[in-house]
């Protein structure tokens, strides 16, 4: 594997009695992207939570190129200002999208880079100028994101996350709030940030896109890792009979003309 | 009945000292009493139950006092505390406190109605504390609860004339002395309402630009 980029180790994550995630470990090295899969209620997206300590995990540990997320050197949990300085270096997108109502598009891309990474005012807007045309939304820059359509948002949101400059990337479920006419915009960008080498950890129930574009994937059941490998393993021969179910499940969807 | 109007023209100085008055007493309470409000509001939704208790006390204890009861504690109640303050003060002190717990719970409740998502978005990219909710939670806030908070205010200038007992001379205190001084109460009054009546006007206006910006953001 190529550089260690995000170590996710023995992650366990429980609810009163419900055990979301039990004893979850995975790697991501530089440029690759993982893809995240698995049944509703599988705790895909409290994995994904967990990797920035939006969650707290209950047991196990988090490193983000080497440095342990969530748990300071003397082993105390972190403040927030430890906790947002890491936080800067994950990007996040939501599946409800979240941007900012009160700020532009291009505002939206500005704020944290500004305001958190206090980056310099100009350069930032120059960065995030060329970010808006690279997800072909230049000319929406000054619209509030209540005028754009759910495509348009997510593009805005994948942006905003790469103004950062994050170190990684994390998408939870980015296309499900989506018309399904409009996955395919959203899913030609994140093609092409994974062609790019953007490192990233993608939750979706897209398999089509997982089977092309990703370079590993992670089967998650009853929030257990139960399988991991390339997606051409996967997709053509699940090692696990849950694997193979939910796979006939969503083969059988697709031919029932369903998403 | 025009005549009286006539002697309340006469006094036109009286009155427009007392209106000005009115005016300052109530757009200086409404700014203070917003930005009190807007850092109580965070207590009261605080994860900290001292915290949030303590403002919850404060909040629903200003909401249950007359504001008249609470002006005559802080201007005669308090000297027997050995805290003594002249009327404007008491005044607007008074006013402060008292609406920065409207205008705090007028925000909690716009907040609890709030989606999530962009607030969580706003930790996960690395805001926290008070950068997180001075530019993440709060402006989206003060949109949505535009009219509520412009509405308060209006309560603002009608609660300041309630301080014409501790004898500030707002504008009812201007209006009373011409009355008594020529025996004009109609004329008197009249025109104080519709002094008042401008001076909501102002407020509306004020209330609707917010409107307008908001309105580009939904």
């Amino acid at each position: 594997m190529a550089q260690l980029v995000l170590d996710v180790a023995g992650i366990s994550k429980r609810y009163g009695d419900v055990e979301v995630l039990r004893d979850v470990s995975f790697q991501v090295g530089k440029g690759e992207t993982v893809c995240v899969l698995g049944p509703s209620g599988s705790g895909k997206s409290t994995l994904l939570r967990c990797i920035n300590w939006l969650e707290r995990p209950d047991a196990g540990q988090i490193y983000l190129n080497g440095a342990q997320v969530g748990i300071t050197g003397g082993g105390l949990v972190m403040g927030d200002r430890d906790l947002s300085r890491i936080r800067t270096r994950i990007g996040m997108v939501f599946q409800h999208f979240a941007l900012w109502p009160h700020l532009t598009v291009l505002q939206n891309l500005m704020e944290a880079p500004v305001q958190v990474q206090k980056r310099d005012k100009a350069e930032v807007r120059d960065e995030a100028l060329a970010l808006l045309a690279k997800v072909g939304l230049s000319e929406k820059r000054d619209s509030f994101p209540a005028k754009l359509s759910g495509g348009q948002k997510q593009r805005v949101g994948i942006a905003r996350a790469l103004a950062m400059r994050p170190d990684l990337l994390l998408f939870d479920e980015p296309t499900s709030a989506l018309d399904p006419e409009l996955v395919g915009e959203v899913l030609v960008v994140m093609r092409d940030l994974a062609r790019d080498g953007m490192t990233m950890v993608i939750v979706t129930h897209e398999m089509g896109f997982a089977r092309e574009a990703a370079t590993r994937v992670l089967f998650l059941d009853h929030g257990r890792a139960v399988e991991t490998g390339s997606p051409e393993r996967f997709f053509s021969n699940p090692e696990t009979e849950r694997a193979r179910q939910f796979l006939q499940r969503y083969a059988g969807d697709a031919a029932g003309g369903r998403r | 009945m025009i005549h009286d109007f006539g002697i309340v023209w006469s006094e036109r100085a009286l009155l427009l000292s007392g209106f000005a008055n009115t005016a300052i007493l109530s757009a200086l309470s409404a700014v203070v009493a917003l930005l009190l409000g807007c850092i109580l509001t965070p207590a009261l939704m605080s994860k900290h139950q001292a915290v949030s208790g303590a403002a919850r006390v404060f909040v629903d204890g200003m909401r249950c006092v007359p504001f008249l009861l609470l002006a005559y504690i802080v201007y005669y109640g308090l000297p027997s505390l050995g805290i003594r303050f002249d009327n404007w003060t008491s005044g607007l002190a008074a006013l402060i406190i008292y609406n920065a717990a409207y205008m705090a719970e007028i925000l909690r409740g716009a907040w609890v109605v709030q989606p999530r998502e962009p607030i969580e978005a706003g930790v996960a990219f690395g805001f926290s504390e008070i950068k997180l909710f001075r530019r993440i939670i709060l402006p989206p806030l003060l949109l949505s609860a535009g009219p509520v908070l412009g509405n308060q205010m209006i309560q603002i200038v009608k609660d300041s004339a309630f301080l014409t007992i501790i004898a500030i001379p707002e504008l009812t205190h201007a209006a009373s002395s011409i009355q008594s001084r020529h025996y004009v109460p109609f004329a008197a009054f009249i025109t104080a309402v519709f002094l008042y009546w401008g001076l909501c006007l102002v407020i509306e206006a004020g209330v609707s630009s917010v409107g307008r910006v908001a309105e580009a953001r939904r």
